[in-house]
């Protein structure tokens, strides 16, 4: 075993990429991130570094004057990786059975899909909506060949357009892939791949530093300073579209006040989360919307402070005042708070902890819950859940419009928005956002942002920082933002 | 021996069912809605959603009585059926077959290196009980014992993957993958069970039947062979019976951390998950390894000294 074992070179021709996402599925609405990653599948929209929508599987699309019927005009020379080509009943097949399942955007606003012509897909709305093709980039509605689907609609084999072709799947462990001579676009340089679920941050760190890996994603910061620190590896840090939020039940009587919101806001020292638990300086968050969320982020608003005394001010404008034991109280009631996070992201019971004791000291008393992440939904449905720390990801749709329309637009709110905000002024906005184009929607969604800032019916704290290695040897490197793909076409392995 | 089969039998048969039953009512026990923790199994922190729960409770008919889904699964079972995961979609057995098989293979691999570790140096110790070299087998046996078996695996990782560069990393892929965790588990079963064969051999060795196999004239060989194997190997091989046992249900950390598949990790998620088929069909599945390797053990013990069916 030791003579099998002994210091055998990665292989010229293959690229091994570890990270913790596992792939349990074939089914696109389970694993398609990961198939979206590894350029097995393709949607009809693509997304830019900017997120700026491009040509995908669709050349082109438009729209009638109020949005609601929406036509796609896909490319002509695509083929499968069967062999089949890509035409719109082939699309329409695969969309239909993909809406039909869950996915991270409100699929009741499609009425119809239909094929006008042999290139041409039609989509039909309930209603008006602007941001239509932006929803169309989610590897939920990632194109697959009518032959991928069994019996009940069941994906029974993955065969996509990508320049990569699926030769073996292990779930949860590992997918391979090698490359399709007949993709209709640029040819990848690397003939295989392999993805490797690793399931510790360690773990991959050490992956890439023994050769073991050539690329592995979303390491913790202790990993990336000894990876900083070795000589055939880079590490590569990129801004993405996710925020760490405090999510507000408003219809609670302590955070239905704007002023308390501030305050609890003020009381929090970003910068000491920012430095001492994320090491990633910088990245405090004074709005919802970080820096790579292009026109919707606010460059002129000032970075966040910690500053208690003014917090503290407000709490006593407020009404609320310390009692002996320094908990603010008013009228007999004590401010004291639960806050659920979940596990799956270790930093966040860190953050949370970090706020239990920086809110402690402004007089709130919290009680941190760890628990699955699905206990913020159901939480935000049953109406019992009173503050959450969570990670959200705007890069699902990356058009933050579609967000807003979902969670910003009414009371009710969104699973992983605000809850009970009564905000009419900020609704009506949103609508006539809708119907803006050109400079005028640049200059609304920037009205928007800033309003969530001064009224913070969720609390930003941290933006992300995706932080990965790439051994010296993979040239071409990049990370997509939008986290859809690996770009492993524009890579080359050189020894 | 018939009796222990016999025996043994019965217990499976009422061990399937307890097991699957208790394993059924525990998991509804558990705080959570059934529904969010599945669809959160399925799509994803990012993407789950009362929608995406709602959706789940109706395709699996989770508002259907407690008790027709018990009933169900028992039918199922009745059929040697263990369902389908409720996270992956994919049939339980597959599941089982993967990750338990890797699970297995490891836990092989771990008491194959164990042995050649442990047997010669316990051997040693044991004929050479209280010198130098059975003090120095205590205090490395006592230090790698007292070392959590992730900080052990790491410290194999530096030096024979990062610095020696003899074995990958982590992976699991090619054969070359299996040793590093494998002598992880190894050295760490090793650290126990070389002091257990090494008291083993120390009690035979000062026997009144070891010391007349000597004086009536056999050579050091001969006693050992005719009278020290059997008697020495009958609680060592219990009590490795009893490490295999516990290594197939304890390896997770050493699964995660070498990226091994492996059912702790995919047992853990099935809790987390609330994957019930999945958590029966595992639990199922180790009661019944658990209760074939006792009897492996214990016809092991018969074969070694067949006066133990006295007692069966």
């Amino acid at each position: 075993m030791v003579t099998y074992g002994c210091t055998q070179p990665p292989a010229a021709d293959r690229l091994t990429i570890s990270g913790p996402f596992e792939p349990i599925s074939l089914d696109l609405a389970k694993a398609g991130y990961i198939f979206s990653r590894l350029q097995i599948v393709e949607t009809l929209v693509d997304i830019d570094n900017q997120g700026q929508l491009q040509a995908g599987l669709a050349t082109a699309w438009d729209s009638n004057p109020d949005a609601s019927v929406w036509r796609f005009h896909l490319r002509t020379d695509v083929s499968f990786h069967n062999g089949s080509p890509l035409d719109a009943n082939a699309v329409v097949t695969s969309l239909r059975i993909a809406l039909n399942k869950p996915a991270p955007f409100d699929q009741q606003i499609i009425a119809n899909v239909k094929a006008v012509d042999a290139h041409t897909v039609e989509f039909q709305l309930h209603s008006s909506y602007r941001p239509f093709a932006a929803i169309l980039t989610n590897y939920t509605t990632a194109i697959l060949a009518p032959a991928s689907f069994g019996s009940n609609d069941r994906i029974v084999s993955l065969i996509g357009t990508g320049p990569y072709q699926l030769t073996e799947f292990d779930p949860p462990h590992m997918v391979s892939v090698s490359r399709f001579d007949g993709y209709y676009g640029a040819k990848a340089y690397i003939p295989y791949v392999d993805y490797i679920t690793g399931h510790r941050s360690e773990s991959r760190a050490l992956m890439v530093q023994g050769g073991s890996a050539d690329i592995v994603y979303n390491l913790d910061p202790a990993s990336v300073q000894l990876l900083q620190q070795t000589a055939n590896v880079k590490v590569n840090t990129t801004p993405i579209p996710r925020t760490i939020l405090i999510k507000l039940n408003l219809a609670d009587p302590l955070l239905d006040s704007v002023k308390v919101r501030q305050a609890l806001s003020l009381a929090l020292d970003r910068q000491g989360i920012a430095e001492g638990i994320m090491h990633q300086p910088g990245v405090e968050a004074n709005q919802l919307f970080g820096p790579a969320m292009g026109i919707w982020h606010v460059n002129s608003l000032p970075p966040p402070r910690l500053n208690l005394d003014r917090a503290r001010a407000l709490m006593a404008e407020a009404g609320w005042q310390p009692d002996s034991t320094g908990i603010l109280q008013k009228q007999g009631k004590r401010f004291t708070l639960s806050m659920v996070t979940y596990a799956n992201r270790p930093e966040l019971i860190v953050i949370a902890t970090a706020i239990q004791a920086q809110w402690a000291r402004l007089g709130v008393a919290l009680d941190v819950q760890m628990e699955n992440a699905s206990a913020i939904p159901l939480g935000h449905v049953e109406g019992s859940l009173q503050t959450a720390l969570m990670a959200r990801n705007f890069a699902n749709i990356p058009d933050p419009l579609t967000v807003l329309l979902a969670d910003f637009s009414s009371p009710a709110g969104g699973d992983w928005g605000p809850m009970h905000w009564q905000d009419p002024a900020f609704f009506a906005q949103l609508k006539q956002t809708t119907q803006a184009t050109g400079a005028a929607y640049q200059q609304d969604v920037q009205q928007l942002s800033r309003h969530l800032a001064q009224s913070l019916p969720m609390i930003p704290v941290l933006y992300y920082v995706q932080q990965s290695a790439v051994a010296d040897r993979v040239h071409g490197f990049s990370f997509d933002p939008y986290e859809r793909s690996f770009r492993i076409t524009d890579m080359v392995l050189q020894p | 021996m018939k009796n222990i089969l016999i025996k043994r039998l019965l217990q499976l048969l009422m061990m399937v069912w307890s097991v699957g039953s208790i394993t059924f009512v525990l998991s509804r026990m558990l705080p959570g809605d059934m529904a969010y923790r599945i669809a959160a199994g399925r799509y994803g922190d990012d993407a789950v959603s009362a929608a995406a729960a709602n959706a789940v409770r109706q395709e699996l008919g989770l508002n259907d009585p407690v008790w027709l889904q018990y009933l169900h699964w028992l039918g199922e079972l009745l059929q040697c059926n263990l369902g389908t995961s409720l996270v992956s979609g994919n049939p339980i057995t597959a599941e089982l077959q993967h990750q338990l098989g890797y699970t297995l293979l490891l836990a092989a691999a771990a008491m194959f290196l164990s042995a050649v570790i442990a047997i010669p140096l316990g051997l040693i110790c044991g004929f050479r009980a209280n010198s130098w070299l059975d003090r120095g087998g205590l205090l490395l046996s006592t230090l790698l014992r007292s070392q959590p078996v992730f900080c052990l695996g790491l410290l194999l990782i530096l030096l024979f993957a990062l610095k020696l560069s003899w074995f990958p990393v982590a992976g699991f892929n090619a054969l070359a993958h299996l040793f590093l965790p494998a002598l992880t588990l190894g050295l760490s079963l090793a650290a126990l069970s070389n002091r257990v064969i090494r008291n083993s051999t120390l009690r035979v060795s000062r026997s009144d039947y070891y010391l007349f196999a000597k004086i009536k004239g056999l050579s050091d060989w001969q006693t050992f062979k005719r009278h020290g194997i059997r008697n020495i190997a009958l609680p060592v091989v219990a009590f490795m019976g009893i490490q295999l046992v516990g290594l197939i249900e304890g390896v997770i950390m050493v699964e995660s951390l070498f990226a091994w598949p492996g059912i702790g990790h995919a047992l853990s998620h099935a809790v987390f998950s609330r994957d019930i088929p999945m958590l029966q069909g595992t639990a199922l599945t180790c009661g019944v390894l658990f209760v074939s390797i006792n009897t492996l053990v214990d016809g092991c013990c018969y074969l070694l000294d067949p006066r133990s069916n006295r007692t069966c």
